[in-house]
């Protein structure tokens, strides 16, 4: 039997190109979001079906999020949190799918993503408000005697967001996928040991599918939970006064 | 416990002779694939959902946001115009209301002074009369009370001539009868 690690092997497609299984999920992902929405808003009603319900529902969702996080000109920013939250969202969920690769749950996808929004927070920071920007680290009201020291942990919570971003989103599914096929395993050992343990067997079966519930909240969760703290990010480059 | 625990040996043992080097979110000769494809993948998605989905999406919740907002407008203005149809009739009815008053009243004071006139022309028409009547008594009256002198002098003459004989002098008769009458 697999190891419960053999999911997340990186298996190449096309070498030449470094066209892994994971590029072919991240093209499937990408390719079900914009499909998807063309579909679904193909007919453009103004009474919705249910597709175009669901595609109005995830542009609101997201719209609200922003905005209440950032106020109105946050709004140059929805497509690309439009973008992160459904590539998260459809990865993760596709991920769920038995045999398919989870793209989220490399480190190296995650920390790209959260660099992505960082990098933009920095950039767009700098470009909007000049040295005011820095302004961020240095708190009003605070007394000069703390002031450094307010500094460097303001700085080192600064530096620290792309990891938390990233490691959060990672270890999620990892972890969940993990535990997935742990308690999957263990149905099949079971069985095969025969005996009064294979009467067993239909008790990791259960926490499998209580787990399997479980990983499609968490799926969707950690997409949300990236997406509000992109929008909270994107606030501090809007607003950098405290 | 004991099966468990070959069970978990038997597994680790297979993995490790099929490929294990290490484990694979950790394995660093497959990032810079991972994050080529992302990368790729990311800016077409970010491009096609830009310019391509979410302006129809968008579109979609604003056109329907601007016909709800555009109806309410409607029906805002059709109920505004409603309300001064309503206000302009009852503006109608008073005005109504005071001319056909204001008619009645004029109508009534029209009538009033007329038979008012009326009454005062027939009334002075009857004093007249009255008067005329009264000024033609005493002119009668008075035209008789000046015969009466004659009537008795002439009588008094007669009786005179019938008793005595002879006319008695017209300047005596006068005398004796203004000695009377005194």
């Amino acid at each position: 039997m697999a190891s419960p690690i053999e999911q997340f092997q990186i298996k190449p497609i096309i070498p030449v190109i470094n066209f892994t299984n994971s590029s072919l999920f991240m093209i499937g992902a990408a390719a079900v979001i914009v499909g998807g929405l063309l579909l679904a808003t193909r007919k453009r009603a103004v009474v919705p079906g249910r597709a175009q319900s669901v595609a109005e529902v995830l542009h609101d969702f997201v719209a609200n999020t922003l905005v209440d996080a950032t106020g109105k000109e946050g709004m140059k920013f929805f497509p690309l949190v439009f973008s992160l939250f459904m590539f998260v969202l459809t990865a993760n969920l596709l991920g769920m799918i038995p045999g398919f690769f989870t793209v989220t749950s490399h480190i190296i996808v995650t920390f790209a993503l959260a660099m992505l929004v960082i990098g933009t927070v920095v950039i767009y920071g700098f470009m909007k408000h000049g040295t005011h920007f820095l302004g961020l680290f240095v708190p009003s009201g605070v007394p000069g005697w703390l002031l450094p020291f307010i500094v460097v942990i303001e700085l080192i919570s600064f530096l620290s967001r792309p990891i938390s971003l990233s490691l959060r989103l990672f270890a999620n599914m990892l972890a969940g996928h993990i535990a997935l096929k742990v308690f999957a395993g263990f149905v099949v050992s079971l069985l095969a040991a025969g005996g009064a343990l294979t009467i067993l067997a239909p008790l990791p079966l259960l926490m499998a599918v209580a787990l399997m519930a479980l990983e499609f909240l968490v799926a969707a969760l950690q997409a949300y939970v990236f997406t509000v703290l992109t929008c909270i990010y994107l606030n501090d480059a809007l607003h950098p006064g405290h | 416990m004991a099966q468990a625990q070959t069970t978990h040996a038997t597994t680790e043992a297979h993995g490790g002779t099929h490929e294990e080097v290490g484990f694979p979110p950790f394995m660093t000769e497959t990032f810079g694939g991972q994050l080529l494809w992302l990368a790729i993948t990311f800016v077409v998605l970010y491009t096609l959902l830009s310019r391509l989905v979410l302006p129809r999406l968008g579109g979609i919740i604003e056109n329907r946001r601007a016909m709800i907002s555009n109806d309410l407008d409607d029906a805002a203005a059709m109920k505004s115009r409603a309300e001064e149809a309503g206000a302009a009739y009852e503006k109608a009815l008073a005005e109504a209301k005071g001319r056909a008053q204001a008619l009645a009243q004029e109508t009534r004071a029209k009538l009033s002074a007329e038979s008012d006139t009326t009454r005062k022309a027939l009334e002075a028409d009857l004093n007249q009369r009255l008067a005329d009547a009264e000024a033609t008594i005493t002119s009668k009256k008075a035209e008789a009370m000046s015969h009466v002198d004659a009537i008795a002098r002439d009588t008094a003459s007669a009786i005179i001539e019938r008793l005595t004989g002879k006319a008695p002098a017209p300047q005596k008769v006068e005398a004796a009868l203004n000695q009377i009458k005194a």
